[in-house]
C-alpha cells in the first residue's frame, strides 16, 4: 500500500521515510508478526488469511523445509524430522529439557545447547527457530512491499541470558535486524495500556505454550515501569497436554507407544484440552499403529484434578514477584491475561481467586504480545516524534554473579534491577606471583554455582607478578536494554592493562552464524557480494540521513572547523556509496561515526539538560 | 569516549543535596531523564549514539537506585562529604547494640526453625518500625544538625536492621516454596 509521506519540520532534507518495522511473537506453539499501519497495530496474515503460524518445522530428505501448517500435518507421520515446540530447547542443554523420554527426536548433546539430528543433518534450535522467523519475515515483506528496517522479537520475561542470546542469534540468522528483544508480558502491557489508557499497578499473567511469566508493572503518564518479574521458563500449555497424555496411557493401559503414536496421542490430548474450554466432557478417539483403538472420555473435573499441580506452579512465582515489588494483591488494579493457555477455565479461576478480582481478557490473549511488539518496533525504528512516546523501563529476571572459592556464587547484579545496568566488583590474587585468573559467570538465585546456569568461562592473563592479594582485578558486568550481558576484566594497580570482553554465546560463535548465513544465502541463489554491497549502502544511507537530521537540529553545537570536518566525511561517504566496493563504504561509515562522536556527546548532554528544565531549550555557550 | 557524569546524583535530578527527598519529584525527574537518554530513544540512530545512550541510561538508573533507597542515599551523602562509612571493616559497635542484635537474630532463627510464618511477619513489622526510627535519626543528623558523625553511626545501625530484614524475607520465601 502506498502512503503519502510528509517529513517532520526541521528534520532531514530528504523526505522522511516511513521505516518498515515489525513485532514478532516467536511462540512455543504459534508465532505471529504484526506491524503498525496508519497508526494502528495489526497482525499480518498469510496469503489465505491466517494470522497464526504454527511453530513447527519439518526437514525433508530432498533438503526442503516446511514451516507452519504445511509441517503440522506431518507431525504424527514423520515425528523425528518434524520439530515442534523448539522454543523449549533454545539455549538449553540436554539435561535441562523436561519430558525428553516422550519426545521423538534424535538428540545430540552438544556444548551449551542441545542439537537435533534430522534427515538433512544436525540442526541447532537456533537454526530451527530461524526457519520460523524467515517465513514471518517473508510474510511481512510481501505484505508491506519492501525490505524490513528492523524487528522487535519477544522473549519470555523469565528467559535467561543463554535463551535470549539464542533468540537474537536466530533472528540474525533469519536476516532480521533486531531492534530490541522485548519481554512478552511487557509487550502485552504496552498493547493493553495504550488501548485502555490505564494508570496504576497491573499484573500480567502470561501462560503460553511452554513458558510462564508473571510481571508487575506500574503504568503512569506514558511510562511502563516493570517493578518485578518472575516465572518458569519450562511451564506452559504443553505440560497440560503431557498430563492428559499420561492419563490416556494409564486409562487405555498402553505400555510402550511408538514415537508416531506418542505424537498422535499428544495431538489428541491437546484437542481434548481445548474442547474442555467450552464443554464439560471431551471424547478421545485414536487409532494406534498397532491397530489398537483408544476410546476414552475426559471429564472437566478429571482434567482439573490431573493438572492441579501445574496451576499451583504458577502461584509460587506470582507470590515472589509481588513480594519483590513490595506489594500485595490489594495493590493490583488489574490482571491482564496473556497466552493461549490462559483460556483454560481453571487457570482463570485460580488467577481470579488469588488476586480477588476477575482477570482482564478483552484483548485476544494470543495476539496481544505481537501487537505490543509492533507498537514498540514502530517507536524504535524512529517513525514517531521522539519525546512524546511512551517509555519502557524493564528489569533483568534473574541475578547475575560469579563463582568464588568453594563453588559459591557471588551475586553482582540482583534480579529485578532496571536495565541497562552496570556493576563492577574487585577481586584479587590467591597466590604470590599469580599471573592469570579464571572467571566463571553464572545466572540464578541459588547459592551454589552448581545450581545456577553457567553462562561463560574466561581467563584473564598477563597480570604482573605480585604478592598474593596485591593485584586489583576489576570485573565489570554490563547488561544492555535487550537484557544481554557482557563482562570485562581489567587489572587496576599496574600500569599494564590486561582486559578482555566476553559475550556468552552458547555453542554458536559469531563465525558460525556468519557461515550459516552465507550458506543460506548461497542456497537461495543470492549473490553474497551483491548482498553485502546493498547492506552497506543501506547502512551508509541511514547514517547520513541521521547525521544530517542531527546537523539540521543542533548544528550550532559545532564550531565551524568541526562542522567542515563532518561535512567532508559525509561528502566522501556519498562518493563511496555510488561505487561498488562494500569495504570502502564500511570504512567510510566507521570514519563518519568517529567524526561525529563529540557531536553526539554534546547532543546527549544538551538533551539531558532540557529534560530537567521542562523541555525548554537552553542555548549552550561553547 | 565516555560521557561526562561529573555532576553528583542530586544535581543530575535537580534535587537539593539532603537526606530528606521528595519521592514524587525524584520519580518525575528520573522519567524525564530516561525519556531523553534511554536506548529505546536512540535505537534507530548510529552505533556511536546507541552506545552513548546505553552509558547514560545505565548511569541514570544507578543514580536513581542510589537516591531512592534510604540506606544507599545515606552512604552516598557520606561519601560526598568525604566520610568513609567503612561498612565492611568498621564493625565496632556499642555492646548494648550488639546484644540486642544477637537477640533479634536468635528470634529469627527460632521462628525459621519452627516454620512460624506468623512470628516471622511479626518480627518483620517490629524491625520495620525500628528502621523507620533510625531513618528519622539519620534525617535529623544530616539535614538539621549537619552532624555527619552521628549520621554515620545511625547508618551503621540501620545496616544491621536491613540485613536482618533480608534474612526474614529469605526465611519467608523458603517457607513458601
Amino acid at each position: 500500500m502506498a502512503l503519502l509521506q510528509i517529513s517532520e519540520p526541521g528534520m532531514s532534507a530528504a523526505p522522511h521515510q516511513h521505516r518498515l518495522a515489525v513485532g514478532i511473537d516467536l511462540g512455543t506453539t504459534n508465532s505471529l508478526v504484526a506491524t503498525v499501519r496508519n497508526g494502528i497495530a495489526v497482525v499480518l496474515q498469510d496469503e489465505v488469511g491466517r494470522s497464526l503460524l504454527p511453530s513447527i518445522v519439518r526437514y525433508q530428505a530432498d533438503g526442503s523445509v516446511d514451516v507452519g501448517y504445511a509441517a503440522q500435518g506431518a507431525q504424527a507421520l514423520d515425528p523425528r524430522n518434524t520439530i515442534v515446540s523448539v522454543k523449549r530447547f533454545m539455549g538449553r542443554g540436554l539435561k535441562d529439557v523436561a519430558h525428553i523420554e516422550s519426545m521423538p527426536y534424535d538428540f545430540l548433546d552438544a556444548e551449551g545447547m542441545v542439537r537435533l539430528r534430522t534427515v538433512t543433518g544436525v540442526k541447532s534450535p537456533v537454526e530451527v527457530s530461524a526457519e520460523i522467523l524467515k517465513v514471518l519475515r517473508e510474510r511481512a515483506e510481501a505484505s508491506l512491499g519492501g525490505e524490513l528496517t528492523g524487528a522487535v522479537i519477544t522473549v519470555p520475561a523469565y528467559f535467561d541470558d543463554a535463551q535470549r542470546q539464542a533468540t537474537k542469534d536466530a533472528a540474525r540468522l533469519a536476516g532480521l535486524n533486531v531492534l530490541r528483544l522485548l519481554n512478552e508480558p511487557t509487550a502485552a502491557a504496552i498493547a493493553y495500556g495504550l488501548d485502555n489508557a490505564s494508570e496504576g499497578v497491573y499484573a500480567v499473567f502470561d501462560l503460553g505454550g511452554g513458558t510462564f511469566d508473571i510481571s508487575i508493572l506500574k503504568l503512569s503518564r506514558g511510562v511502563f515501569e516493570v517493578l518485578a518479574t518472575n516465572g518458569d521458563a519450562a511451564l506452559g500449555g504443553d505440560d497440560f497436554d503431557q498430563r492428559v497424555y499420561c492419563w490416556m496411557l494409564d486409562e487405555a493401559k498402553i505400555r510402550f507407544p511408538s514415537i508416531e503414536d506418542t505424537r498422535r496421542l499428544l495431538l489428541k490430548a491437546r484437542e481434548a484440552k481445548e474442547m474442555l474450554t467450552g464443554h464439560d466432557v471431551a471424547p478421545v478417539h485414536a487409532e494406534l499403529s498397532t491397530g489398537e483403538a483408544v476410546d476414552l472420555t475426559l471429564k472437566i473435573d478429571t482434567f482439573a484434578d490431573i493438572t492441579k499441580t501445574l496451576i499451583s506452579k504458577t502461584l509460587g512465582p506470582t507470590r515472589k514477584a509481588l513480594r519483590d515489588a513490595g506489594l500485595t494483591v490489594h495493590d493490583i488494579k488489574g490482571v491482564v491475561m496473556v497466552g493461549g493457555a490462559t483460556r483454560m477455565p481453571q487457570v482463570q479461576r485460580a488467577v481470579a481467586d488469588y488476586f480477588k478480582q476477575e482477570p482482564l481478557t478483552n484483548l485476544d490473549p494470543e495476539k496481544v504480545v505481537a501487537l505490543g511488539a509492533a507498537m514498540q518496533a514502530n517507536v524504535l525504528a524512529g517513525n514517531r516524534a521522539g519525546a512524546d512516546d511512551w517509555l519502557l523501563l524493564d528489569v533483568i529476571p534473574l541475578s547475575l554473579g560469579m563463582e568464588t572459592m568453594g563453588g559459591l556464587t557471588e551475586k553482582v547484579i540482583p534480579r529485578n534491577a532496571t536495565i541497562p545496568i552496570a556493576k563492577a566488583q574487585d577481586f584479587t590474587t590467591f597466590k604470590d606471583g599469580q599471573t592469570a585468573m579464571s572467571f566463571h559467570i553464572v545466572q540464578g538465585e541459588r547459592e551454589l554455582v552448581a545450581d545456577c546456569r553457567s553462562l561463560a568461562k574466561f581467563e584473564l592473563r598477563g597480570i604482573p607478578p605480585m604478592v598474593a592479594g596485591a593485584a586489583r582485578i576489576r570485573v565489570t558486568f554490563q547488561v544492555d536494554a535487550d537484557g544481554l550481558l557482557s563482562v570485562s576484566a581489567r587489572e587496576m594497580t599496574s600500569g599494564v592493562e590486561a582486559s578482555i570482553t566476553v559475550k556468552p554465546s552458547y555453542g554458536l560463535t559469531d563465525d558460525e552464524i556468519a557461515g550459516m548465513l552465507k550458506d543460506s544465502i548461497e542456497h537461495v541463489g543470492d549473490d553474497v557480494q551483491a548482498r553485502n554491497l546493498r547492506e552497506q549502502q543501506v547502512e551508509a544511507g541511514r547514517l547520513i540521513e541521521a547525521v544530517e537530521a542531527a546537523l539540521a537540529e543542533d548544528g550550532r553545537l559545532l564550531r565551524a572547523d568541526e562542522r567542515a570536518d563532518i561535512d567532508e566525511e559525509i561528502a566522501s561517504l556519498r562518493k563511496r556509496i555510488a561505487g561498488t566496493d562494500h569495504r570502502a563504504i564500511k570504512a567510510g561509515v566507521d570514519s563518519l561515526n568517529a567524526a561525529t562522536q563529540d557531536f553526539a556527546a554534546r547532543r546527549m548532554d544538551q538533551s539531558v539538560r532540557r529534560a530537567l528544565t521542562g523541555h525548554k531549550v537552553i542555548e549552550l555557550k561553547l | 569516549m565516555v560521557p561526562d557524569f561529573s555532576q553528583d546524583y542530586f544535581a543530575l535530578f535537580g534535587l537539593p543535596r539532603a537526606f530528606r527527598i521528595d519521592a514524587a519529584q525524584l520519580d518525575q525527574a528520573y522519567h524525564a531523564l530516561q525519556g531523553r537518554v534511554h536506548p529505546d530513544r536512540h535505537a534507530h540512530l548510529p552505533e556511536t549514539e546507541r552506545r552513548l545512550s546505553m552509558q547514560w541510561a545505565t548511569q541514570v538508573n544507578e543514580a536513581y537506585r542510589t537516591l531512592k533507597q534510604p540506606l544507599l542515599r545515606a552512604h552516598y551523602l557520606l561519601r560526598l562529604a568525604g566520610m568513609e562509612t567503612g561498612h565492611e571493616s568498621n564493625t565496632a559497635m556499642p555492646a548494648a547494640f550488639l546484644m540486642e542484635q544477637m537477640e533479634w537474630r536468635e528470634a529469627v532463627a527460632e521462628a525459621r526453625a519452627a516454620g512460624d510464618h506468623h512470628e516471622l511477619e511479626k518480627l518483620m513489622q517490629r524491625l520495620e518500625k525500628h528502621g523507620a526510627g533510625l531513618r528519622g535519626e539519620i534525617e535529623s543528623s544530616f539535614d538539621a544538625k549537619k552532624d555527619f558523625a552521628a549520621a554515620a553511626d545511625a547508618v551503621r545501625r540501620l545496616m544491621f536492621i536491613e540485613k536482618l530484614e533480608h534474612e526474614i524475607e529469605d526465611a519467608l520465601e523458603a517457607l513458601e516454596s
